[in-house]
């Protein structure tokens, strides 16, 4: 177990640093100048020249690399003259067009993010788990068929429509809700969990499709296994059978996925976050981006690698919980 | 129903309905009684009905498609009429039922003492604490050591006669009248089998329950049972006490299924003895395995342990083993789809021990294998013309003269030619291995190995498979090296037979002189573990 973790985190810290270097490569071949973003048309040649030494553009560009690598570790100081500002490791950057270190930046935005992938995936499991569950069990009666088109339906919508759908329904039209606007959890939870009502319902639809096929599979699947049928012969009452002995065989690969699901929304959930104007890491990657704003999306590119890492790591150790069999090494 | 009948079964009848409107009869209106305390065998080949017939005893084709008709008696109560919820509460609790393959017939996801409370407590409505002292409790009546401490075990940590044991715990547990076990030692090594068997035997005598045995095998039934009843394609054939029945058979049927029985006793299968040269010589050949999850530390299993022996021209040298003992790896490096680790093999005077594939390829003309399983050993979607041509083309024949010497290749092995452009699960198992042997000749080899070939095939079938690869050997001047579990089969086929057990050789010898006076005392115990035959 201790081995499997080392090599995971070693197998890890090299995949980041390609994945970084990889940014950075896509960014040198861009023909944006990030000096003219930051300063504004007006700049002249001088101001250009200073704002490109502050940011350390006007070095080699492995020098740039090896200093943003350095920052991670040490910190780092962004200097021009005696306008110093010094970024404490773990230093991903600092980020001028905010004025902000990019792990504050990101600080900022996690618990939006955290906020919005929780509650969508406690929905999306609920309802993709139960609804996969009374499909198999009526399977090829009309449960069944009605989940699996409602379930292809809602798959093959995109977020952008149906998140759209649901704020046309209910805060144009029914006017139930006030169009969301975020408000963190220790400020008032009952605003939060209001608020977050859509985004989280948008996300989950797409995502309980998906988790309905699955479980739907997988029981029907552990239903046909010969110790259900030994359980029968054994007199078990079919709701403890289904409860208990088919659900474990079920959940085992649900648990995995949603694991690696909430690593992967948890960065990644960018179209719902900009439709609802939740100010989360998404959203940030959409707008750093768009402002090639390269110290912002190399760090959040280093931050989603190690979620999406983590998710994965925890995916596997749970399974290893799950299912005593499974042994890591 | 006769007095002492705890169970009688009047005109059960099972049909699955196909999708055309028409219907399978799997089981046509089956009779018979199972006295209280007695044992009756139930035997046929697969397709038989045997298993179905098992199954709607406890009522366990209400969740499918399948029309049960006919009585199940079980004292007063019909198992056709009850309803669900009745039935359920007899399940387990007044009959038991085994099953062929005790790992898959476990939770993987449960300790297996939880498993057996979880049976105890729905029909006992026990406390959770006394349901498991009762789990520990049947465990250690079937012979699970340390019982209180492995009831904690999930099943794949036991072995598989340990599981079988688990799973006859269970059934114990709620004390029921009648045991159905369907198969219960198929899967199982000889030595593990007579032991389950044993204990079988042991909590009947302890007990009083009724046994009801389903198998395939009638040195099993021979040994287990005292009344047997015979089936054939849904029909109960011939019933009556096992003596009468395996001795002096009243049916065509159990007369042709009885001959078709490799037998440990009886006169020796005559055989010339090769004396010819070895055509293969193996030295010293060992093969190791990293274990899995073995990490740094050099965690090795030697499958296959300093083991020399040579193949003679024209014969068949038998390898028998238990599950484990190696033999298949020894087979697999004999054919070299797998390099030894140390050790030689020298075929036809020339050294193959470590001959790049490149440099083998024309020699594998010569070295061909024939598989257990002939399922997945034939490629699904390749019609069977092109699965026997393919080792031709590989060795440059040209297309057209490839098909051709495939068609001949299929009549040749009793397979319909005209059949050439069909896939494999067209076939029927037996007809399948037919394929497997006509694959492997079709390279004319001069050694043809054999790993288990007819395991996977009902006895008729085997028999046939048998007396074909017996032809096959005259014709085509083949020396074989057959490998089985099965000491019976390897007595009919071999000349000479090697004893395999923990990777190592225990006794080769010539196989009339093996079986009737074995050296050591691995071969005399796996020979006394087969059941003999009446």
């Amino acid at each position: 177990m201790t081995r499997y973790l080392l090599r995971r985190f070693a197998s890890t810290v090299v995949l980041l640093l390609v994945m970084v270097a990889f940014v950075y490569v896509i960014f040198y071949a861009l023909p944006a100048n990030p000096a003219v973003l930051v300063c504004g048309k007006g700049c002249g040649g001088g101001q250009l020249a200073a704002i490109d030494h502050k940011l350390g553009l006007d070095q080699p560009e492995y020098v740039q690399f090896w200093h943003f690598l350095e920052g991670i570790f040490v910190g780092r100081d962004y200097s021009s003259g005696p306008d110093v500002s010094h970024c404490a490791a773990p230093c991903l950057g600092f980020s001028f067009q905010n004025d902000q270190p990019v792990l504050s930046l990101i600080g900022q935005r996690l618990p939006v993010s955290l906020s919005l992938t929780t509650g969508a995936m406690v929905l999306w499991l609920v309802i993709g788990v139960s609804a996969g569950v009374l499909s198999a069990l009526r399977v090829g009666r009309f449960t069944d068929r009605a989940v699996t088109a409602v379930s292809v339906l809602a798959f093959g919508a995109p977020i952008f429509v149906s998140g759209m759908l649901l704020l046309m329904l209910f805060c144009g039209y029914l006017h139930w809700l006030d169009f969301p606007v975020y408000v963190p959890l220790t400020d008032d939870p009952a605003a939060w969990a209001k608020n977050l009502l859509l985004p989280w319902f948008t996300l989950a639809i797409a995502q309980a499709a998906v988790y309905a096929r699955l479980t739907r599979t997988g029981m029907l699947e552990t239903l046909s296994e010969d110790h259900i049928l030994t359980f029968r012969a054994y007199g078990l009452r079919e709701r403890r059978i289904v409860g208990r002995h088919a659900m474990r065989g079920t959940l085992t690969p649900i648990i995995t996925l949603s694991a690696y699901d909430f690593g992967y929304i948890l960065v990644g959930a960018m179209l719902t976050e900009t439709l609802f104007g939740l100010p989360g890491l998404g959203q940030l990657i959409v707008q750093s981006s768009n402002n090639v704003d390269l110290p912002v999306v190399a760090g959040l590119t280093l931050v989603a690698g190690a979620a999406i890492v983590v998710a994965n790591t925890a995916a596997d150790l749970l399974y290893a919980v799950v299912d005593r069999r499974v042994v890591l090494t | 129903m006769s007095d002492a009948a705890v169970l009688s079964v009047r005109d059960l009848t099972v049909e699955f309905p196909g999708d055309d409107g028409s219907s399978l009869r799997a089981v046509d209106a089956v009779s018979f009684d199972l006295a209280a305390g007695g044992a009756l065998g139930i035997v046929g080949e697969s397709g038989s009905g045997k298993s179905t017939t098992a199954l709607a005893l406890l009522g366990l084709h209400r969740r499918s498609s399948a029309r049960v008709s006919g009585q199940i008696l079980l004292g007063d109560d019909d198992v056709n009429a009850l309803d669900d919820e009745a039935v359920r509460r007899l399940r387990g609790h007044r009959i038991a039922m085994i099953f062929q393959d005790p790992l898959s017939a476990l939770d993987p996801y449960y300790r297996i003492g939880d498993q057996i409370s979880e049976v105890y407590r729905t029909h006992s409505g026990a406390s959770r604490r006394a349901a498991w002292a009762r789990a520990v409790e049947v465990l250690d009546r079937v012979g699970i050591p340390d019982a209180a401490r492995r009831a904690r075990a999930r099943p794949h940590e036991f072995s598989g006669g340990m599981r079988q044991r688990a799973l006859i715990a269970m059934a114990l547990a709620c004390e029921p009248e009648i045991l159905v076990a369907d198969e219960p030692t198929s899967a199982l090594d000889v030595t593990v089998q007579a032991q389950i068997l044993d204990l079988i035997d042991d909590l009947r005598a302890d007990t009083g329950m009724a046994l009801l045995l389903v198998t395939h095998d009638l040195g099993v039934v021979s040994r287990s049972v005292e009344r047997v009843l015979v089936m054939q394609n849904g029909r109960a054939v011939e019933q009556g006490p096992v003596g009468g029945v395996l001795r002096a058979p009243a049916e065509p049927y159990t007369r042709a299924l009885l001959a078709a029985v490799p037998r440990l006793d009886g006169p020796a299968p005559s055989r010339r003895t090769p004396s010819g040269e070895p055509l293969l010589t193996v030295t010293g050949l060992t093969r190791e395995f990293r274990r899995p999850g073995g990490g740094l530390r050099r965690d090795v299993l030697r499958a296959v342990d300093d083991v020399s022996l040579d193949v003679r021209r024209g014969e068949t040298l038998g390898v028998v083993g238990e599950s484990g003992s190696g033999k298949t790896t020894l087979a697999r490096m004999i054919v070299r789809l797998l390099t030894p680790t140390s050790g030689s093999i020298v075929f036809a005077g020339q050294d193959i021990t470590d001959r790049p594939e490149r440099e083998l390829r024309p020699l594998r003309r010569d070295l061909q294998m024939v598989f257990q399983d002939p399922v997945s050993s034939l490629n699904p979607r390749r019609t069977v013309g092109d699965s026997i041509a393919d080792p031709l083309r590989v060795q440059g024949t040209d297309d057209r003269a490839a098909l051709r010497t495939a068609r001949e290749l299929m009549e040749r092995v009793g397979l319909d030619a005209s059949r050439h452009d069909r896939y494999p699960h067209e076939f029927s198992g037996g007809q399948r291995q037919r394929m497997g042997i006509a694959r492997a000749l079709s390279l004319r080899p001069r050694l043809l190995v054999c790993d288990e070939p007819v395991s996977a095939l009902d006895v008729s079938t085997q028999a046939q498979i048998l007396e074909l690869l017996e032809d096959l050997q005259e014709e085509y001047e083949l020396t074989i090296v057959f490998v089985s579990h099965d000491l019976a089969v390897v007595r009919q086929v071999s000349d000479r037979v090697a004893v395999m057990h923990d990777g190592g050789l225990v006794e080769l010898a010539d196989a009339e002189e093996l079986y009737a006076s074995p050296r050591h005392d691995y071969t005399r115990t796996l020979l006394a573990a087969v059941p003999a035959l009446a």
